[in-house]
């Protein structure tokens, strides 16, 4: 669907050439949500605009439904940006029309007939739940009620991509859930393509499948989100990882574990995909001559299922404990002893 | 009454001054209005990272609309007594006033524009571009609507401006309310003809500084 390759940008300033994204290669694929996580300055901004050529690539390719879009003629551009609509951070209504207007506004661009404009219109304000609000200004709106209008309207010509830039980073985390819900509710039902850059880890679990990390104007890391979150590689992903699977005090705690625990052992279970609704601890208890003490834990579901760490004491004779582990070695639990291993 | 505290007031006199300024004031602040947005939009629009950007263009225009805002109005009335003379055929009267007043507001108001659709987000710029639409789509469906506000308010100075302009076209001979306070009322020392045209001017002022106030509160959305 989205397919880049070898793609540079680099801005000439007064310090030097700065090279905002650098060599990156992508395949995103049909209906499926990319994201693409970095702090700011990583190049993510300027990587997402090269998709619809708001900026143009230095060098490399963009295909985007077979089309090149570096190639494309003035006019052969705007007709495929009708296909590739975009969602904003700040939202980027029109304060001087209302939200009725503003939805409209892609459609007279595309010169449609009124009447087709207002039936549209229509089903738009209640596919994004605006109802009773289209005749309101932009400035009367809350900021969820506007990236509301914002989505509407990059919906308004049913294209087959939505890049997303920032789209929640000015929202407060309910609203977040929120629009971030109507998102994939969108993916879903109209098989839309989402490519959506954010700095929060969050956004990528709660409805990414597959993620890039961006440093640098580079891609470092890249795949399926759960086994992103599942074996980080490179330190900034596993810092990203680390915003929604572990508290912050995490390190502090398992230290006050050993010093409150030192009987048995302390473990960390990670679970991946569907293992974590199985009930394993329950299995360990009765099968098993140990006594289990959960010590903390967090599941976190993503749209490949859940992912989530568990942090127990396991206490037992030696026997007991090494039959404890081989067990859960078995279950395809990724295991890791912290404390008298 | 009005007699015996304005005697040398001739009303129906007055009453043709006004109309006078009333016709120089209407036709150059409409004029200067459609003069003034294609000069302005011209220099926003050929700036540096705007759609039609081209330095050597931007340039010229900038000189032009400098040179004609910076030019004294009176001076500029004699200097321009060339082009009048050849566009309108003469030198007196309203109609001959009216090419000084645009050639001075226009520039003015040019300026205004440029600050107007400067203050425009250019994420908005930027949406209506992402969501492909023309240059021209740009231009009537973001820029001029989403700068309505501003535009107005500055066509409402401009037309104050252009109204104090008509004042001293006036004096040089191209009638109205100034040419009646100053030939009528200061030459003859007639101040009450002074003071009739003066308050008059100022009532031309308040309408339409009230207009333009009205107009602008009831355009802004924001």
């Amino acid at each position: 669907m989205i397919n880049l390759q070898s793609v540079r940008k680099v801005f000439q300033t007064k310090d030097g050439e700065v090279k905002a994204v650098d060599t990156v290669d992508l395949d995103i694929k049909q209906g499926e949500i990319y994201g693409i996580i970095g702090y700011s300055g990583a190049g993510k901004s300027t990587l997402i605009r090269i998709l619809n050529m708001l900026e143009r690539p230095t060098s490399g390719t963009v295909t985007i439904s077979g089309k090149n879009m570096s190639e494309l003629s003035p006019k052969k551009l705007r007709q495929a940006r009708q296909e590739i609509s975009m969602i904003f951070q700040h939202f980027n209504l029109l304060w001087s029309r209302t939200v009725r207007e503003n939805i409209a506004f892609p459609l007279e661009i595309g010169g449609y007939p009124k009447a087709k404009i207002k039936k549209r219109v229509d089903e738009l304000i209640d596919l994004v739940g605006l109802e009773g609000r289209g005749g309101s200004y932009p400035s009367q709106l809350s900021g969820g009620q506007k990236q509301r209008v914002g989505i509407a309207r990059a919906l308004a010509n049913e294209p087959k991509v939505l890049l997303c830039d920032e789209a929640t980073s000015a929202l407060d985390p309910k609203t977040t859930d929120s629009i971030l819900d109507l998102l994939v509710e969108i993916n879903k039902k109209l098989g839309l393509t989402i490519v959506l850059i954010t700095h929060e880890m969050h956004v990528i679990r709660k409805i990414c499948h597959r993620v890039a990390v961006m440093e640098k104007g580079k891609v470092v890391e890249e795949g399926d989100v759960l086994s992103v979150f599942k074996n980080p590689k490179k330190p900034i992903t596993k810092d990203f990882v680390k915003q929604v699977t572990e508290p912050e005090e995490t390190v502090d705690t398992i230290k006050q574990f050993v010093q409150e625990f030192p009987e048995g052992r302390i473990v960390q279970l990670t679970f991946v995909g569907g293992r974590a609704g199985q009930p394993l601890i329950t299995e360990l208890i009765r099968h098993y001559e140990v006594d289990v003490n959960i010590l903390q834990g967090k599941i976190t579901q993503t749209q490949n299922g859940p992912y989530g760490t568990l942090f127990i004491q396991i206490k037992g004779n030696d026997e007991a404990l090494a039959k404890a582990m081989e067990f859960l070695n078995s279950v395809q639990v990724e295991v890791e002893v912290i404390h008298n291993a | 009454m009005l007699n015996t505290w304005f005697p040398n007031v001739q009303w129906d006199v007055v009453l043709e001054a006004t109309k006078e300024t009333l016709y120089m004031s209407s036709i150059s602040v409409f004029v200067t209005f459609i003069l003034g947005l294609t000069l302005g939009l011209a220099l926003f629009l050929t700036a540096p990272g705007n759609l039609w950007e081209n330095k050597f263009l931007n340039g010229i225009i900038a000189v032009i609309v400098n040179v004609f805002r910076s030019i004294p109005f009176i001076i500029l009335i004699i200097l321009l007594i060339p082009f009048t003379r050849f566009i309108v055929g003469t030198m007196l009267g309203a109609e001959a006033a009216l090419p000084a007043l645009i050639v001075g507001a226009a520039p003015f108001y040019a300026r205004m524009v440029e600050i107007a659709l400067r203050e425009i987000n250019k994420g908005v710029i930027e949406a209506a571009k992402s969501m492909g639409a023309t240059n021209f789509q740009i231009i009537f469906k973001v820029l001029i609507p989403e700068s309505t506000p501003a535009l107005v308010s500055g066509i409402t100075v401009t037309a104050i401006a252009l109204v104090s302009y008509t004042a001293m076209a006036g004096v040089v001979g191209a009638g109205g309310l100034g040419n009646l306070a100053y030939m009528e009322g200061y030459q003859r020392d007639n101040a009450d003809v002074t003071l009739v045209s003066t308050v008059l001017i100022l009532v031309i002022v308040f309408v339409i500084q009230w207009i333009g106030d009205k107009a602008t509160t009831s355009l802004d959305k924001r």
